[in-house]
């Protein structure tokens, strides 16, 4: 298995040489937050790229193919069309909350993205409550959506970001509850550990089983809601709210919201092929040592990129599946359904470790 | 409706959203209808009904089934046709209306098809053609009766 480390540890002791141990530290901040950046940007295009390709073909459509072959420059004269335009200001807004707000959904979507393992040694922000970190981080996002609709001076986003408030704050409930039943079956917090764990032991949700399985299903649910997409985007529906809590935005502060919703998906698909489907952790059939030869031959990041593309496919297959939610039946479905069967995936798990029924 | 059970409600809901997501699959692997319009120009066809512009249709001798009546003209909420006609002796000596020319402003035209629903010989039809994009909006106006035709002799 390729560990990331050893490309990381004698660059980290070159750099001491070269520096000295706290200017080699900066040096290494920059050259991760640089690297970070750039596979943000990447994975908005391939992400922006995937989801019209994937909603046309759900709607019997080709999709964007007139730009480049296939349609792959679609994607990047957007982006320079959205850093081209012009970013108004308008009267009557809170100056200084409506342009801090994009920067707040936004900072909160990389931090997230940060805490994604990406191989075994390639993690940006890990340390042993990670998960209690993510969770923590991803929450700040809403406060962004919610001053976005409150300084806007605009009904329409004020009732999108209210929304967006109740909604996100509901489903973090059984996110947290979901998050927990996996700890529960790991026993650490630290995504890194929670890989390698996998690594050995194989994937969580084959050790989980009759539990991991619906905890998989409704973590999906839930994350879906977080990222105010899918059959649960009334925080911006266009046909009641025209744009909800971003209506008010333009050029690249509309851009950051538009980057950080695509990137939450990325966030929230690489979470759940980390937790339940093992990170960059192969795909191991014990007895079967040829195969899992080769499995093992492939890079992790191929794995958890992979892992999370599959992850991605299925939300954006039931992202154009279902209509939109009116908000009490969402927040019917978070309080009547989805709490109640957390809870009792957290205990039927906790019974599952302790009568050691679990792989 | 009527109210169920907790865990009835909850099984129905699964499983119709599960009914869902299988027709959405299926539809994601059938052959897309994207027409791609520029480039399959010398194959596209245009499906039956559409209604792209009024034409007369004429027969080999150049004949049409117009009697010049004049009821299409009447009928058109848009003044779209103009016919202009004539009476004009027969061969065996009764005087008749004749069909000078039918003339049709397409730029009017907003394809109701009330000319050709009550057309009572069903001279007039609408053909497929859909690239009728000009510069000049008088081109627009067209005669329909070819030059040198008549009207089909009754059976």
């Amino acid at each position: 298995m390729f560990d990331f480390s050893d490309v990381t540890t004698p660059l980290h002791a070159f750099l001491s040489r070269l520096l000295g141990e706290s200017l080699a530290v900066v040096t290494e901040c920059v050259l991760v937050a640089v690297a970070l950046i750039s596979i943000y940007a990447v994975f908005a295009m391939i992400m922006i790229y995937a989801e019209r390709k994937v909603c046309a073909a759900f709607q019997c459509r080709i999709g964007p193919d007139r730009v480049g072959k296939w349609g792959w420059l679609q994607v990047i004269s957007d982006v320079l069309k959205m850093m081209t335009k012009e970013v108004i200001n308008l009267r009557q807004t809170d100056r200084f909350l409506h342009r801090i707000a994009p920067f707040l959904v936004v900072t909160a979507s990389m931090t997230t993205f940060a805490c994604l393992p990406w191989n075994k040694g390639a993690q940006i922000i890990d340390f042993n409550v990670g998960v209690f970190f993510f969770l923590a981080v991803g929450s700040v996002g809403v406060v962004g959506i919610l001053l976005a609709g409150w300084s806007s001076n605009n009904k329409y986003s004020l009732i999108g970001a209210m929304r967006s408030g109740a909604q996100i704050i509901s489903y973090e409930l059984s996110i947290g509850m979901v998050m927990l039943t996996m700890i529960c079956l790991t026993g650490t917090m630290s995504f890194s550990e929670i890989c390698q764990q996998q690594a050995d032991l194989g994937w969580n949700i084959f050790r989980g089983h009759i539990i991991a399985l619906p905890a998989f299903i409704i973590y999906l649910i839930a994350g879906n809601a977080e990222c105010n997409r899918g059959p649960f985007d009334l925080p911006e529906s266009e046909s009641e709210l025209t744009a909800g809590y971003h209506t008010e935005y333009s050029g690249m502060d509309f851009g950051y919201y538009y980057l950080a919703e695509y990137l939450n998906i990325v966030v929230c698909a690489g979470i759940a092929a980390t937790i339940f489907l093992g990170g960059w952790a192969p795909f191991v059939v014990p007895g079967l040592d040829g195969f899992n030869e080769v499995m093992s031959m492939i890079p992790g990041f191929v794995w958890f990129v992979g892992k999370t593309f599959f992850v991605i496919g299925l939300l954006l297959w039931q992202r154009w599946t279902f209509p939109r939610l009116r908000i009490d039946q969402i927040l019917t479905l978070e309080w009547k359904y989805l709490i109640p069967i957390s809870m009792t995936l957290l205990i039927g798990m906790a019974l599952l470790v302790s009568f050691g029924l679990t792989f | 409706m009527e109210q169920q059970g907790y865990f009835a409600g909850l099984m129905g809901g699964i499983k119709s959203l599960c009914t869902g997501l299988k027709v959405t699959m299926r539809e994601f692997w059938t052959p897309k209808i994207t027409e791609r319009y520029p480039e399959n120009r010398k194959t596209n066809k245009m499906f039956e009904r559409f209604r792209g512009q009024l034409i007369l249709p004429h027969n080999e001798l150049n004949e049409h089934k117009c009697v010049g009546c004049g009821i299409c003209q009447m009928v058109c909420p848009n003044d779209t046709i103009v016919i202009k006609s004539e009476m004009r002796e027969g061969e065996d000596g009764k005087k008749r209306k004749v069909l000078v020319e039918h003339v049709y402003d397409h730029g009017r035209c907003m394809y109701c098809m009330l000319c050709v629903t009550s057309c009572p010989h069903g001279a007039l039809a609408f053909d497929n053609e859909f690239e009728y994009a000009v510069f000049d909006r008088t081109k627009l106006v067209k005669q329909l009766n070819h030059p040198g035709s008549k009207v089909q002799p009754k059976k």
